[in-house]
């Protein structure tokens, strides 16, 4: 009990930090380690929680792909980051001020919201006690059957996106020699290898 | 649950809060843009995985893990126009983007 509650103020105490550094680093490289760090604290979070598959499915597509897909563009662009940093500052009242409302609405909401009466009787998927199947089969006993159209959907969004990241960033070169097999290939004889008739002792 | 629904929601609204005014605070920095909104709709996933636990209702897990792939297709995306836009401008300014063509 107690170390859950432990567990619980350390993850969220650290992703809170990771995230205001997240967004206050002067090195966008730290920006994203510290976002990295946000996203291993979240998943802890998640599995305070009792939900492992989406912990670890945050790991894997978040750490694993997204995380390192920032630090490699960051990496791979030249940029002049100390430019981009003017007038760091001057944004930040009006920025504090719509922070400030919208956490006052959004502490509020969350602390005088109540269930409806017989509100989690009607749940679509009633989750299983985690004694008889764990999180990941049961996830699955629903992702796959009434929810299989929206998993397509999901599907196809990646798709989308894959396609559509390669087609943006996909150039031709100009004044590049590629090998171009077919045309090795279907070359005829003709044209590869000529006979010269040389008379003899003439020289070249 | 062990730690009560209300500890998470408020962990939740700091966090989509930070997100809102890393946006303010980098106005010029589109990574960082991206980064914000990053942690924004990490803040959504508690929000859905901890209702989902209170109510004891699948779907919200459901719901989240949409909102993940949606998420990794936002980042891959957002991430190839800015080589691009790289590409051809040299600079990933904000303030430049106003202008087309250009």
């Amino acid at each position: 009990m107690i170390i859950q509650a432990l567990a619980f103020y350390l993850f969220s105490t650290v992703l809170i930090a990771a995230a205001v550094m997240v967004i206050s680093a002067r090195n966008p490289v730290h920006s994203v380690l510290f976002l990295i760090l946000a996203f291993f604290n979240a998943a802890g979070l998640f599995v305070l929680m009792g939900a492992e598959f989406l912990a670890m499915i945050l790991v894997v597509v978040y750490v694993g792909a997204v995380a390192v897909l920032f630090l490699f563009v960051v990496m791979m662009l030249d940029i002049d980051f100390s430019a981009l940093r003017q007038g760091f500052l001057r944004y930040a009242p009006i920025g504090g001020l719509v922070g400030i409302v919208l956490l006052v609405e959004l502490m509020w909401m969350a602390t005088v919201w109540a269930v409806a009466p017989g509100a989690s009787e009607v749940g679509v998927a009633r989750m299983p006690a985690a004694a008889q199947i764990p999180n990941t089969q049961a996830l699955g006993l629903v992702l796959y059957t009434r929810y299989v159209y929206v998993f397509q959907a999901a599907g196809l969004v990646l798709l989308v996106a894959m396609i559509g990241a390669i087609v943006l960033t996909l150039r031709q070169r100009e004044g590049v020699r590629r090998q171009d097999i077919a045309r090795q290939i279907s070359r005829p004889r003709e044209r590869s290898v000529e006979l010269v008739k040389m008379p003899p002792r003439a020289g070249v | 649950m062990v730690v009560a629904l209300s500890h998470y929601l408020t962990v939740a609204a700091i966090l989509f809060t930070l997100g809102i005014f890393g946006i303010f605070l980098n106005r010029k920095n589109v990574i960082v843009i991206l980064m914000s909104v990053e942690l924004m709709l990490l803040a959504v996933n508690i929000n859905l995985v901890a209702f989902s636990v209170q109510l004891g209702d699948l779907v919200g897990q459901v719901f989240a893990l949409l909102v993940l792939t949606v998420a990794a297709a936002e980042a891959a995306i957002g991430l190839a126009i800015l080589v691009v836009y790289f590409r051809n401008r040299g600079t990933i300014a904000v303030d430049d983007i106003n202008l087309m063509k250009g």
